[in-house]
Parts: C-alpha cells; sequence; structure tokens
C-alpha cells in the first residue's frame, strides 16, 4: 500500500487487514520504490502523488523489471489520460478517491483472484458457488436463476461477507457513476429483498442483514 | 440614438438660428445696397434732366410720370430755397410690360429743385425698384434650399467620416458583443492611428487581461479545491465505514454515525459533480470524435432496464433518423445518461418515457410531476426542484455546460403532462 495520507493508509490497513490480508506500507516515493523492486507483492495500491515523486515511475519501475501485475492505482485525480497511462504501464485497474471500502475489497479480491486462477473463476462461500465469468450461482450444485443486479449485489456480498456494507456503496456498485440519486435506496432495497427470497428458497446457508439501517451484511446462516 | 442623429441634431439646430440670422441681416444690407445703387442712378438721371431742360426755352411742366418717370412742377423761390434733395420710398400708378392695367408699383423717388430762367422748379424722378415682398420671398426660398443643402450634405459627410473615422471604434463594439470569456481568447483589435481610440483599446485589452486572469484563476481554483477535498472526504467517509462495523454501537449512536455517514455522502455526489462541472468548463475532455447518438441512447437504456422496470415505465424511442455529433464521447455519455436518468427518477409510477432522435434533434420527455419546471432555472447551479433535497442540483447544469461547449441548445418544455428536454445540434 503506497500512499502519502496517513488517515487514509490506516483506514485501508485496518480494512484489509479485516479480510486477514498482510499489509506493508510505503509513505514516500524512495520507500515504496525499493519494496517493491526487493519483494513481490499479491497486490499494490499505488497512490500516484506522492512526496518525493509520481506513482506513475513507480509503475514505469515495475514495467522495466517484469514485475507489472497487479497494480490498483488510488487517485484523487479522475482524470482519463491517467487512467490510461496507468492502464498503458500494465496496471490492472484504477480506483478514484474518494470510494467505499468495500470496493476497495472487491477489487484488490478481484485482482488477486485473477492472479491465482486455477480452473474456473469461481467464489465459494457455504454451500453457495458463484461463478463469475459465467455469471451464474449454484446453491447445492441447484442452477438459480439471478437477474443482472442481483448477481452484482451477490457478488459484492461475496467477496466483502461478514463485513458491513453501507446502501450508497451498494448504490454506486450497481448504479455505477448515477448514484447521485435518492430513488436508488429503494431500489437496492427492493432487490436485496428479491435475492433474500430467491435465497431461502433455495435453501442457501446464508442470509443478508440489515446493519443499524446504514447498510447490510452478508454471514452464514 | 445614434452618434450620427446627435450630432445632425445638434447641427441643424445651431444652424437654422444662424442661417436666419445671417438671412435677415443679408436681406437689410442687400437692400440698402440696392438703395444706394437707385439713388446714385436717380442721381445721374436728375443731372442728365435738368442739363436737358435748361437747353429747352420752354419748360415742360409736367405732373405725371409718364415713360419719361419725372413730373416737373414750377414752385415758388421761398419753399425752393429752403428745399433739400430728398429720397424717398414711395408707390406709384404705372403699367409695367405685364401688366393689363396701371397697378402700384414700389419705386425710388428723388425730389430736387433747381432754377432755370430765374424760376424755380420741383423735379421728381422715380426708379422702380424689386418690391420687398418679392425679395424676401426669393431670398427666403433661397435660404431654405441652402439650409437643406447644409443639412443633408452634414448627413452625407458625416456618414461618411464616421464610417470611415470610426470604424476601429465599431469594430471594437462587434468584438466585444461576440467576446465570450469562457473561450479564453484574447481580443483581436484592428489597428488604428487615432489616439482616442486607440486609448479605449488599450484600456479594454487591459481590462480583458484582467478578468481572463481572474476568470481562470477562478476556474481552476474549484478544480483544485474539488480535487483537494477527495483524500480528505475519503478518509472521513472509510473511518465511518470501518466504524459502523464495530458492533458495540448503540442505536442512538448508530442513528447519529448513519446521519453523518449520509451527509458525507452527499458532500461526496456534490463533490464528483463540482469536480465534473469544472473539468467540463475547463476543456479537460477535447478527444472530438463523431458519435452516433441514437447507440448512445439506446445504450444507456439498456443500462438502467432495471429501473425502467423497477418503476413499471414504459419506454418508448422513435428515432426518425440517425443524430450524429462531433464530441467527445465521455461529454456524450454523461450529457445522455444524465438526462435519461433524471427522465426516469423523476417520473412517477407506471409513467411513460418517450425519446425521439431526428438529424439534428434530441428530444427525452418523460411523464412526472402535474406541473411545468421554472425554465429560467432549472439549468442553474444548485436549482433544486421541490422534489429531492438529496440531489446536487448540478445534474442538468452539467447537460448546460456540455451543450454551450458545443455551441449546441437545449431548451425544456412543459407540454400534454410530459416534461420534454429537447437539444438542437446544428
Amino acid at each position: 500500500m503506497i500512499e502519502d495520507e496517513q488517515q487514509l493508509l490506516n483506514n485501508i490497513k485496518e480494512s484489509l487487514e479485516k479480510e486477514n490480508f498482510l499489509i506493508e506500507t510505503a509513505i514516500d516515493f524512495d520507500q515504496a520504490l525499493e519494496k517493491v523492486m526487493l519483494y513481490d507483492y499479491d497486490c499494490i495500491l499505488l497512490d500516484i502523488m506522492l512526496p518525493k515523486g509520481n506513482g506513475i515511475d513507480i509503475l514505469k519501475a515495475l514495467k522495466e523489471s517484469g514485475k507489472t501485475d497487479n497494480v490498483i492505482i488510488i487517485s484523487a485525480k479522475n482524470s482519463l489520460d491517467d487512467k490510461l497511462l496507468g492502464l498503458e504501464l500494465g496496471a490492472d485497474d484504477y480506483l478514484t478517491k474518494p470510494f467505499h471500502l468495500a470496493e476497495l475489497t472487491a477489487r484488490v479480491k478481484a485482482i488477486i483472484r485473477r492472479k491465482n486462477l486455477k480452473g474456473s473463476n469461481s467464489i465459494k462461500f457455504q454451500n453457495l458457488t458463484l461463478n463469475i465469468d459465467e455469471r451464474s450461482l449454484m446453491v447445492n450444485n441447484n442452477p438459480i436463476h439471478l437477474n443482472r443486479k442481483e448477481f452484482d449485489l451477490l457478488y459484492y456480498f461475496m467477496v466483502n461477507k461478514n463485513r458491513l456494507i453501507t446502501k450508497s456503496a451498494l448504490a454506486e456498485f450497481v448504479w455505477g457513476d448515477h448514484s447521485d440519486n435518492s430513488d436508488n435506496f429503494d431500489y437496492v432495497y427492493y432487490q436485496i429483498k428479491n435475492l433474500r427470497k430467491k435465497l431461502n428458497k433455495a435453501k442457501a446457508s446464508i442470509s443478508i442483514e440489515a446493519v443499524y439501517g446504514v447498510g447490510y451484511k452478508l454471514t452464514e446462516l | 440614438m445614434k452618434l450620427l442623429n446627435h450630432s445632425v441634431k445638434y447641427l441643424s439646430i445651431a444652424l437654422l438660428f444662424l442661417v436666419t440670422l445671417w438671412s435677415i441681416i443679408f436681406y437689410f444690407s442687400m437692400l440698402s445696397e440696392i438703395k444706394n445703387s437707385l439713388d446714385e442712378e436717380l442721381e445721374n438721371r436728375k443731372r442728365l434732366i435738368i442739363q436737358n431742360l435748361w437747353n429747352d426755352s420752354q419748360l415742360p411742366i409736367k405732373d405725371t410720370f409718364d415713360e419719361n418717370l419725372y413730373t416737373l412742377q414750377q414752385i415758388s423761390a421761398e419753399s425752393a430755397l429752403t428745399f433739400k434733395d430728398e429720397y424717398s420710398d414711395v408707390e406709384i400708378y404705372m403699367q409695367d410690360a405685364d401688366d393689363s392695367a396701371p397697378e402700384l408699383e414700389p419705386v425710388r423717388m428723388l425730389t430736387t429743385v433747381f432754377k432755370a430762367n430765374d424760376k424755380y422748379y420741383q423735379l421728381k424722378i422715380v426708379n422702380p425698384i424689386i418690391e420687398q415682398n418679392d425679395l424676401i420671398e426669393a431670398l427666403f426660398w433661397n435660404v431654405a434650399a441652402l439650409y437643406i443643402v447644409l443639412i443633408l450634405s452634414i448627413i452625407y459627410i458625416n456618414n461618411f467620416t464616421l464610417k470611415k473615422i470610426w470604424k476601429p471604434f465599431y469594430s471594437l463594439v462587434s468584438e466585444l458583443k461576440s467576446y465570450q470569456i469562457d473561450k479564453l481568447r484574447p481580443l483581436t483589435l484592428e489597428k488604428t492611428k487615432i489616439k482616442e481610440f486607440e486609448d479605449l483599446q488599450q484600456a479594454v485589452k487591459l481590462m480583458n487581461e484582467h478578468n481572463l486572469k481572474a476568470y481562470t484563476q477562478q476556474k481552476t481554483f474549484i478544480e483544485n479545491a474539488s480535487h483537494e477535498l477527495q483524500t480528505p472526504l475519503a478518509i472521513a467517509s472509510n473511518k465511518l465505514e470501518l466504524l459502523f462495523e464495530n458492533s458495540s454501537l448503540d442505536e442512538s449512536q448508530a442513528q447519529k454515525i448513519t446521519e453523518t455517514y449520509q451527509i458525507l455522502q452527499r458532500l461526496i455526489n456534490f463533490n464528483k459533480s463540482l469536480l465534473l462541472l469544472s473539468k467540463i468548463e475547463n476543456n479537460q475532455f477535447s478527444k472530438i470524435e463523431n458519435i452516433n447518438i441514437n447507440e448512445i441512447v439506446s445504450q444507456n437504456l439498456i443500462e438502467l432496464d432495471d429501473f425502467i422496470q423497477y418503476k413499471t415505465l414504459t419506454a418508448e424511442v422513435n428515432e426518425e433518423n440517425t443524430l450524429s455529433v462531433m464530441m467527445d464521447k465521455t461529454h456524450a455519455f454523461i450529457l445522455i445518461s444524465n438526462l435519461i436518468n433524471n427522465a426516469i427518477f423523476h417520473n412517477i409510477n407506471n409513467g411513460s418515457l418517450k425519446i425521439f432522435i431526428d438529424k439534428h434533434i434530441l428530444k427525452i420527455c418523460n411523464s412526472g410531476e402535474s406541473q411545468a419546471l421554472d425554465k429560467h432555472q432549472i439549468f442553474n447551479r444548485f436549482y433544486k426542484g421541490k422534489t429531492s433535497s438529496k440531489s446536487t442540483g448540478l445534474g442538468l447544469s452539467i447537460v448546460k455546460a456540455i451543450m454551450e461547449h458545443y455551441g449546441a441548445k437545449i431548451d425544456y418544455y412543459y407540454k400534454d403532462n410530459h416534461h420534454c428536454f429537447e437539444l438542437i445540434f446544428d
């Protein structure tokens, strides 16, 4: 995790450690360059604006030494040029500040999953198997039909299991950039209600609980 | 009132006085000139007549003016000795060549006395003069003609000089009229040798430079401020997310944190929109390409299909033609998705969404609140209708900013219970 803002670093570290990741941090360019060159990481979170240098240069150095995989750029600039340049230089993803921690977790896991891909790209939890490539759900090996948004929501819950996901994080995830509308929460609630019904009917041993009225959490039954 | 008309107005008033005064003076001096010359002539004739009379032994007494235009009468010595030559204006009956009967004609008359053969005679000689009325009338028409000619030539000369001399001025005015500060282009000024205009141009140029500087600073300030806010907003929002995962929160604590979190999310959305708006206004997207609006519309409708179904809306797309516009793809996408989003979210359940596409027109209409929106306000920043306090109030400003960026027009109207946004690309 390469980030000069200490507070943000703490947040991300705390959140990812809950997912049992081991986090190493660097708070400036030199420190960051030294670490990424010395060790191999499963995933590198890279801030573009750094003291003593630019994150893009770290990306270039990584590319030169053939270690380009698994970089997620985290930037306060939602600039298309930066994004394209970053992706061109081998970064896997680009996340704009401010972001939801659930979103970051989902992105990190997606990258690691892709890296460790053996056979099918799927997530298993309890008696559920979510196949990412086929966008299908199996409960006790029975296929369950989900619509697009239901699948997206379940995916989001599965990569953030036992973690609270706020309604605005959910809305932004299914609604993309257009989360500037009050109806979204109703829509999210409506989709979750349907999803719950389908999961209950299929006897999935998970439940989606409302937490404090601010969000939801996927737990095992 | 134009400058030309002003100067003509004042000049014509001043000239009217001057010309009138001059013609009065001219009339009197003319009149006295005429009389002087008539008097001289009378004097000459007097000498000639008297000389002729002396040669005659018998002086012909005559008391009417015939063709010789004089009368001769004998007078007493006493009155003759005290008499002095006298010029006077009188009227006598005379028959001109063009008159059918004798009529009163003004004449100049010299009355004089002389002595011949120890007798005293009084001689009256007349000389017809032009009628004063005729003179005044002729003079009046001449003066009036002069006045009109003067005014016409002033208008013509003024027009000509104004056009020529004031050309730099008018070109500056038209440049300022068409000037748009958001295009960030310097003023183009016509070269001039006239000092006043040069000063004016310099002053305007200087003012414009100041304005441009202030404008750019303000624009980049908003963008920079929004950027700088991103990280603190991320920190605060993430911290609250972590706090929620703390299971020991009691209900009222959770309630307060939830409210704080929701407000923070609004702030985040607001900041995002503000950043987007200032980026559009700062021309930060510039990959102009040929965009097929029809495709973008159908792409958006597919993405929003779940929401359309959630609200059980009937969506109808009427494609008369293909609408292609040269613009940035990101712009096009934001433009269309903002409008369709609005049409869905401000819709009523079981309402309708109608989209019409023609060669230069895109029309998006939706059912909704049964009252027209304030046409002059909806595109303003931070304007919010009654319904949603949670929206940023920037959505339509972003739409407007994009349309303005491409010099295209957007119009709103309410018709047949539908709110319509009409985009016109030329």
